[in-house]
């Protein structure tokens, strides 16, 4: 194979896109600014926060699920218990006997989800696969459920709160406005997003990859793969302690949702749309969710129909997820030929749009029938209101869902002969 | 006694009821290696289906027909979904079955809407069968029980005494050598995910009515089902038997104990106080710890013994 095919994209290149999107981060609330009131949107400013502690959460899940091949179904008690102590610290500021200032309370709640990643990794680390994934569901399960009961560090049902602005400042800032906080986040994320970097490159992130792949070839090399799980659960336990942290300072209040396994199941879909496989597949995943999140669940009841449908084709269709859909185009890309998909793609798309309409019109046809009418509301579409109980609708959108359906299968054949005969193309030309 | 007789008989009928659902997923678990987390889903849409059925044409055609529709289901899961994404692995095959169960539980949000459904038990079987100690033991348990018994009877003949459940024992244990000797292994697996899927909706029609039915039945039940599995262990009925009577008595036993550790420790934990986290800690009730035992208990049996209480190989 030739060298330039192979190689992968230039250092500089990649580091150009990170940077990119640090810009993107920092500049992100200036775009939005309201001048008539001279404030940030509250709105973007909420979406950006939730954003930043996602992508550290689910970078620090794919440190188990995507390096070393394990499936934690409660992974959210890492990130929810540091967000618990991340209160008490708060309130021990209050009363001045933590004197911690605020910059680094974040670190504060790592380090004690670095604690509980210790704790409950040494019981899950003695399993793999499977049981691994059952271990993790008992200790998620296990750990909500402890958290309704006992009030004095969980405050039960109604959780804990506390107030973020008790604390002192490195800088200064009273943190009062939801703009410092979002910066205070934006740089936790980065510097956690660049520490787990580095972990991928140490001999750990090589061992969890060969564990990953054949744990038993690196038992035979004389590494133990319990204390390599052992070490990465515990590490991405202070990863997601640190997300944890910052999900207290943004909302002053943890309940147990936190930790429950609600969104627990939530990081599990993040990351996987996301792309497990590559380093920055979790935090196009994070960003994704988050806005179809904050967007979509706007618009419409059925929301999470939408991502679990998303999550099932992927799942079935592209298991490296969104990152390896990008990543496949890096080779036709190098080689200048990703304009001879544009014509393909554009003619993939008109079936794929007709499907989504069919699609979503099902949906939400059949969530205005129940919840919809449940809330008195009505469907409005181009300014009409559409009456969901007479059949023109539901026709209409059969035949779009149907329709679309077949002729996007037909399309789908069509696009993977192109694909296969441009990258079949390339290899011949490299050899 | 009556502390003791009562929560027995219940224990029994709710051990039964898990028993329904987690004998097809240990079924499943075993053959496929799959731990089908949609599993408690089919018994929501078999609970909801009932409903609608029993409204339309009756519960004795309901409980006919809606486990029926799950079977259905289950062989449509199979060969669409999962053997689609068998090539990539059971981690797949697992997330797949995932967010399938997202989806049924969202999808019964949307249809049925988010309250419970007032599915109840038919006149024919409201009556009290008996009094025990002051306690009615409604017939309808009694009813549950029998249908639970004669599956289990029915599973059992077929499993031992016909071709088709010879060959399912087997590819219990030795799934590569089955398809050595020439056996259709691909439709063995839709067989016994059909199967599995039809026994959940028996359970979801039976139990839909003895619990309620609501969208976040099958959420709270799914994991209690995965606890069944596990601490049974993979590949042994008789295994998944025992654990299903066991976690339901331990459920059923811990409610009806009103005590705590605090009674027994009385003088350490005045002396701790009931103020702090210790003190709390051990005065909680029993009754109110009954929900955390059995994940306590799938934990210690997963670190200590992984191949649970009956299993022939570690999960």
């Amino acid at each position: 194979m030739n060298e330039a095919a192979a190689k992968p994209p230039k250092r500089s290149r990649q580091l150009w896109l990170w940077a990119a999107l640090i810009l993107i981060g920092v500049a992100m609330p200036w775009v939005f600014y309201d001048w008539h009131t001279a404030r940030q949107s509250g709105f973007v400013l909420t979406m950006m926060s939730q954003m930043g502690m996602m992508v550290i959460f689910s970078l620090s899940y794919n440190m188990l699920m995507g390096q070393s091949g394990l499936l934690s179904f409660g992974h959210a008690v890492l990130f929810g218990l540091g967000g618990y102590c991340t209160v008490h610290f708060l309130e021990a500021a209050g009363h001045h006997s933590f004197p911690v200032p605020l910059e680094l309370i974040p670190l504060c709640a790592g380090l004690t989800g670095l604690g509980f990643g210790i704790v409950y990794g040494y019981i899950a680390a003695t399993q793999r696969a499977t049981a691994f994934a059952m271990i993790t569901l008992g200790l998620g399960e296990l750990t909500t459920t402890a958290g309704i009961m006992f009030h004095h560090f969980f405050g039960g049902e109604g959780g804990i709160s506390t107030d973020r602005t008790n604390a002192s400042s490195l800088f200064g800032l009273s943190y009062g406005a939801s703009v410092q906080v979002y910066y205070l986040i934006l740089a936790w994320t980065v510097l956690a997003a660049l520490g787990m970097l580095f972990l991928t490159k140490t001999p750990l992130g090589a061992m969890a990859n060969a564990t990953r792949d054949n744990f038993e070839r690196a038992r035979f090399m004389g590494y133990d793969p319990r204390r390599v799980r052992f070490l990465q659960f515990a590490l991405s336990g202070f990863f997601a302690g640190i997300g944890g942290g910052l999900y207290a300072i943004t909302y002053e209040i943890v309940t147990y949702d936190a930790v429950s396994g609600a969104l627990s199941a939530n990081v599990v879909l993040m990351t996987y749309i996301g792309g497990a496989t590559f380093f920055y597949g979790p935090i196009l995943g994070a960003i994704l969710i988050t806005l179809l999140q904050s967007g979509l669940s706007l618009l419409s009841n059925a929301w999470l129909i939408y991502v679990g449908v998303l999550f099932i084709g992927m799942v079935t269709f592209a298991p490296s997820g969104l990152a390896g859909i990008i990543g496949a185009h890096g080779p036709l890309a190098r080689a200048g030929r990703l304009g001879r998909l544009l014509v393909p793609y554009l003619r993939l798309s008109i079936p794929a749009f007709a499907t989504l309409i069919g699609f979503s019109g099902a949906v939400e046809l059949t969530s205005f029938l129940t919840i919809g009418e449940a809330q008195g509301k009505h469907l409005v579409l181009f300014g009409e209101t559409i009456q969901v109980w007479t059949p023109q609708p539901w026709i209409v959108t059969a035949i779009l869902l149907i329709g679309g359906g077949i002729w996007l299968r037909r399309e789908c054949r069509a696009f993977a002969r192109i694909w296969d005969d441009l990258n079949a193309d390339l290899k011949d030309r490299s050899l | 006694m009556e502390i003791v007789l009562n929560p027995l008989l219940n224990g029994f009928v709710y051990g039964m009821l898990l028993f329904m659902l987690a004998s097809g997923l240990t079924l499943i678990f075993s053959m496929m290696g799959v731990l089908n987390f949609a599993h408690a889903g089919i018994y929501m849409i078999g609970a909801y289906v009932a409903f609608d059925m029993s409204r339309l044409i009756g519960f004795w055609a309901a409980l006919i027909v809606a486990p029926l529709v799950c079977a259905a289901i289950g062989a449509g899961i199979e060969v669409w979904g999962l053997r689609r994404t068998h090539h990539n692995g059971h981690i797949a095959e697992l997330l797949f079955t995932f967010g399938l169960f997202f989806i049924i539980e969202r999808g019964v949000q949307m249809v049925w809407g988010m309250l419970p459904v007032p599915y109840r038990v038919p006149a024919l079987l409201d009556f009290p069968l008996f009094r025990l100690y002051g306690v009615d033991f409604p017939a309808y348990r009694a009813f549950m029980l029998l249908i639970a018994g004669g599956m289990l009877l029915a599973i059992r003949l077929l499993l031992t005494r016909t071709r088709v459940g010879l060959i399912i024992q087997a590819s219990l244990t030795h799934p590569q050598m089955v398809s050595s000797l020439g056996h259709n292994v691909p439709r063995v697996f839709t067989l016994v995910f059909a199967g599995g899927c039809y026994l959940a909706g028996l359970a979801g029609v039976i139990g839909g009515n003895y619990q309620v039915t609501e969208p976040a039945m099958a959420a709270s039940l799914g994991p209690i089902v995965f606890v069944v599995v596990v601490f049974g262990g993979l590949g042994s009925l008789s295994g998944c038997f025992v654990s299903s009577i066991v976690i339901g008595m331990v459920q059923t036993f811990a409610v009806s104990i009103d005590g705590s550790l605090a009674d027994l420790l009385g003088p350490i934990v005045a002396w701790i106080g009931t103020d702090n986290l210790a003190g709390e800690i051990l005065s909680i009730p029993v009754s109110r710890v009954g929900p955390l035992l059995p994940y306590a208990m799938m934990v210690g049996i997963l670190m200590f013994r992984p191949r649970g209480l009956m299993g022939t190989r570690d999960t």
